[in-house]
């Protein structure tokens, strides 16, 4: 408040009024703005420090006589004891569970999110969003727990305990699929939401139903929102990890079993990193090459869903 | 299609009529109450899964257990007073009769028998006398249903044993630090660390966030760099937050290990001169949750509408006192809540802090920025990561204790927003 | 009944009120009979009745929300889609009530198509905008040649026969206009309404759409909603004034060939709305 006042009474024309009107550096001002911009410089200074950090720890990694960057990419079979450094199980773990998280979100999300945009009473909408938004807050140790203890059990009582095991990737990727719902309900509603009434409104009074409406009309218009979501909620999935490190398994193994234990990404380095573990080992620089290539993988992945994000906006906004 | 007899009137009657509509239409609806079946099925399943999840941690944490008391109270009655009913001199005497003379020799150093209250004196009767032994525990359901199963493999399994409901969420779960004993074992050592970690977090995120947040919205011209931040900002916030972990390994507990143990503040005890301290998890989470809390800021501040700035240009004001005195003010509710957000977020974050190095086991409080360090989360995690039943059923107290936690969050979060908001409207 | 007494004093018919009820049968299309619309508590359109003449256009004029268009969209079920929206009373399309239990109101639009304020192509090509009406209805002959009749009709043909397939969103707001009135009707209805569809255009545009609609009225019925009472001079054979009383509850205050209406109206309040003395 006093600087206010003061700062008035400063500029009050007291002795010229040619000099009162003259640009005046307001140092206090300039300092405030430069703390403002240290602050929002700050995120370019994590991302840099994100890839100096995984760069140079992979690249002491890839240096090193025990490795190379065609074993890692080329090999089936990552055991650190023996040197042996071939990434695919990991991957392949990876994999498994997006891919069973998307079977279980992708149809169950994409049909709540229809239901909700283009059925539900605004009751029921108003009502049902703010529980989806409530549950994308839980923390994902809870789901990790959910799935050990719930749904592992139920696959197995289902299936027969002889076929899964009690770390599966089946259920690791059920529950993450579970995770990732309302993830892709909301971002889908939304985009569904989006799209203009006037176009419904063309669509029924040609004799549409709302089926063919919902179908055939307001999900094409919103394809690009829809797909942003779809693909945001990959890699959420790509990059989950108290899920897999509490459900799949402790113990890269390249299978494609979903009801065998198998290690992802990062799940691996989750169990590395909680263990003792020594700087400059081949195990820690090992950590940051998978870091590396989970860091690009989702990197791309938000790249691309960005761009969906702006070509939907286009058309709409 | 370039040649077409005549196009006049609507002679082309090749869409349904008559009956052929009507059966047409038939077969139309039929289709859309299908998909509006599988529809609201999926919705069903969608709530179904999710409710699951909130009844398997409610059905983990309540139940029977069945417990084996080393001694029975009732043998340990005097003169026909039962237990609970003697005083703090014949308490003593118990201990002396059953414990080995050096654990009371412990015992009395820790804290003289003279100054030890009558129930601190029971508590240690209960506890190294009776010494209850929970042997095996029942989820809820199970328990409500299938009682009478129970009490029978009770008695054929654990002979001596006796059944007790019990809460796995107490008074004592709350109060009790980490035990390597299911029945003792709480989550007093965690519940302290969330909160320091959570604290500071906070405590740098939110100038910095808000900051950055005025500095692109109110100062930052449309140039490369500008947009580069912002660009880079948005792609932060979908950065896993193990990769997080990883930067705060290298840069926060490597790098700067002089400052995050305390060193250089003379402040390190050989514990914790690792740097795997709070300080450590809290700068981690303080850059995961940044690009949240700036997202949401920079939204809250572009709401405030145009007029109110160019008011206050118009009475003489500069850019910055533009933006303390007006701006700010109005967005406030907006940065918190988002704020809130982003902090609950930080409560439930797991992976990033066991990569930065949480403690496996500390029966010690944390006591500032310098100490070791576990959570809510990493304890939920440790827990659930046993084999033993028991584990699994603290694991479930645990998260009922971090949910609550992060409602009451949420709850202030939505208290605070609406009394600010009425605040200004009336004033 | 009201709507007796109303197409009575247009004088078309013969005196006799039974006879008029004959004769309505068969030159009548579509008859709303005491209909009231409400939005909650809010009723919008109070008692309106009129018969609609077939193969005519009707307009229908008055004062900016005094429920012209809300009763327009009252004769197709549109406002079924409006939450809270409720309706009172009949219209009767061929013989039946439209809002009778058991009617399907996806039939109803199919029969009286609309065409809107704002142009509101499909983000879809040309081609498809027309052909997927067409397909969802079950159209079975051939779609090239119903494309290019119905944009033909539309007079629309020359300015887009080199780009049915390019998104229909990149033609001007005139066009577009007419894609909306050529995807009504690829599929015949019989009636078509159409709610203020000029006023979104720039005269040349509007002139356009104008001469259409006097091309079509040879094969459809057109209602027309309008707030431009020159438009409603220069294009309808009937002329319908609304007003809304003092709870803003539209209701019919006279209806005749326009001629009438606009030369020598029967009520004082059309006479001060049409020579311009009013709100």
């Amino acid at each position: 408040m006093n600087t206010r006042y003061a700062l008035i009474r400063g500029q009050r024309p007291s002795s010229s009024a040619q000099a009162a009107l003259q640009r005046k550096p307001r140092w206090h001002e300039m300092a405030i703005q430069g703390f403002l911009f240290f602050c929002g410089a700050l995120s370019i200074l994590t991302t840099a420090g994100i890839v100096l950090i995984l760069g140079r720890e992979s690249w002491l990694f890839f240096r090193s006589p025990e490795v190379s960057l065609r074993e890692f990419l080329g090999t089936t079979k990552w055991q650190p004891s023996i040197g042996q450094f071939g990434i695919w199980p990991l991957v392949n773990a990876t994999m498994m569970t997006t891919f069973f998280a998307l079977l279980v979100a992708l149809p169950l999300g994409l049909c709540t999110a229809i239901y909700l945009s283009e059925y539900a009473s605004e009751r029921v909408r108003s009502s049902l969003k703010p529980v989806l938004e409530l549950l994308a807050g839980i923390p994902t140790v809870v789901y990790g727990y959910f799935a050990l203890t719930f749904v592992t059990p139920l696959l197995r009582g289902i299936l027969g305990r002889d076929v899964v095991e009690i770390y599966n990737t089946a259920s690791a990727g059920i529950v993450i699929g579970i995770l990732i719902l309302p993830l892709i309900t909301s971002m889908a509603e939304d985009a569904l939401n989006a799209v203009p009434r006037s176009l419904r409104e063309a669509s029924y009074a040609l004799g549409a139903t709302r089926l063919e409406t919902a179908a055939t009309i307001v999900l094409p218009a919103a394809t690009s929102g829809v797909a942003a979501a779809i693909i945001l909620a990959i890699s959420r999935a790509v990059g989950e990890t108290m899920i897999v490190a509490i459900a799949a398994g402790a113990g890269p193994a390249f299978t494609f079993n979903p009801f065998k234990a198998a290690e992802t990404m990062t799940g691996h380095i989750v169990r590395i990193s909680g263990g003792d573990l020594s700087y400059d080992s081949m195990d820690y620089n090992s950590l940051f090459a998978i870091g590396l290539v989970l860091f690009l993988i989702t990197f791309a992945l938000n790249i691309v869903s960005r761009w969906f994000v702006q070509r939907f906006r286009e058309v709409y906004e | 299609m370039n040649t077409l007899s005549a196009p006049s009137a609507p002679t082309v009657r090749y869409l349904p009529e008559g009956d052929s509509f009507r059966s047409h239409m038939a077969a139309r609806h039929k289709k859309g109450t299908l998909w509006l079946t599988i529809f609201q099925a999926a919705t069903l399943v969608s709530i179904l899964a999710l409710t699951a999840l909130l009844y398997n941690i409610i059905n983990q944490s309540f139940g029977w257990v069945a417990v084996r008391n080393q001694v029975e109270p009732e043998a340990l009655a005097i003169e026909g007073t039962p237990l609970e009913e003697l005083s703090k001199e014949q308490l003593i005497t118990i201990l002396e009769a059953y414990i080995s003379k050096g654990v009371m020799r412990r015992l009395e150093s820790e804290k003289p028998f003279s100054v030890r209250s009558r129930e601190d004196v029971y508590q240690l009767v209960e506890e190294r006398v009776i010494n209850p032994e929970i042997l095996r525990s029942w989820p809820l359901a199970d328990s409500l249903l299938r009682r009478s199963a129970i009490h029978q493999e009770v008695v054929e399994t654990f002979p001596g044993a006796r059944l007790q409901f019990r809460a796995w969420i107490n008074p004592q779960f709350l109060r009790a630090p980490q035990s390597a004993n299911p029945a003792k074992a709480g989550v007093r050592t965690a519940m302290l660390g969330s909160l320091w970690i959570v604290g500071l977090t906070i405590l740098v995120a939110f100038p910095v966030g808000v900051g950055a947040a005025i500095y692109l919205e109110e100062y930052a011209a449309d140039n490369p760099l500008n947009r580069l931040i912002q660009t880079n900002i948005n792609n932060l916030a979908g950065v896993p937050s193990i990769i997080y972990g990883m930067l705060g390994l290298a840069i926060f507990v490597r790098g700067l290990e002089p400052v995050t143990s305390g060193a250089i503040f003379g402040l390190s005890d050989p514990t914790t001169a690792n740097g795997r301290t709070v300080i450590s998890a809290s700068l981690t989470l303080a850059l995961l949750i940044l690009p949240l809390i700036i997202i949401n800021a920079q939204e809250a501040i572009r709401a405030v509408p145009r007029s109110l700035r160019e008011a206050s240009y118009a009475v003489g004001a500069t850019h910055w006192q533009t933006i303390w005195h007006h701006v700010l003010p109005s967005a406030l509710p907006g940065i918190l809540t988002g704020t809130i957000f982003a902090m609950s977020r930080a409560m439930g974050e797991t992976a990033p802090l066991v990569v930065v190095g949480a403690s496996t086991f500390i029966a010690h409080d944390p006591t500032g920025p310098f100490s070791k360090f576990t959570s809510l989360p990493i304890q939920i995690y440790q827990w659930t990561a046993r084999p033993q039943d028991l584990f699994r059923n603290l694991a479930a107290a645990a998260i009922i204790v971090l949910l609550v936690l992060l409602l009451a969050f949420n709850a202030v979060a939505i208290i605070l927003r609406n009394r600010y908001r009425s605040k200004r409207r009336e004033g | 009944m009201t709507a007796i007494h109303v197409l009575t004093a247009t004088a078309r018919l013969a005196p006799v009120q039974a006879l008029a009820a004959a004769r309505c049968e068969s030159d009548c299309a579509l008859e709303a009979r005491q209909l009231s619309v409400y939005y909650g508590a809010f009723r919008a359109v109070k008692d309106v009745s009129l018969k609609i003449q077939r193969q005519k256009i009707t307009a229908l004029i008055g004062p900016s929300g005094c429920g012209k268009s809300t009763f327009l969209r009252a004769l197709n079920r549109m406002n079924d889609l409006i939450p809270g929206s409720r309706t009172e009373g009949e219209v009767i399309f061929e013989g039946c009530n439209i809002y009778a239990p058991g009617v399907d109101p996806v039939e109803v639009r199919r029969r009286i198509g609309m065409v809107f304020q704002k142009p509101n192509p499909f983000p879809k090509s040309v081609y498809d905008n027309i052909a997927w009406a067409a397909r969802i209805n079950g159209f079975r002959g051939n779609m090239d040649d119903l494309v290019e009749q119905s944009l033909r009709q539309a007079a629309l043909w020359d300015e887009v026969k080199d780009k049915l397939r390019q998104s229909a969103l990149a033609l001007s707001g005139g066009q577009q206009q007419r894609l909306c009135i050529a995807r009504a009707i690829a599929i015949r209805p019989e009636i078509i309404l159409m709610d203020e569809p000029a006023s979104a255009l720039d005269p040349i545009a509007t002139l356009k759409i104008e001469d259409l609609m006097h091309e079509l009225v040879k094969n459809y019925t057109i209602i027309i909603v309008t707030h431009n009472m020159q438009q409603a001079a220069r294009v309808s054979d009937y002329t319908a004034f609304l007003m809304m009383d003092e709870d803003r509850a539209g209701y019919l205050v006279e209806y005749g060939p326009t001629d009438e209406v606009f030369t020598n109206p029967k009520d004082r309040r059309t006479e001060e709305y049409i020579t311009g003395r009013f709100g």
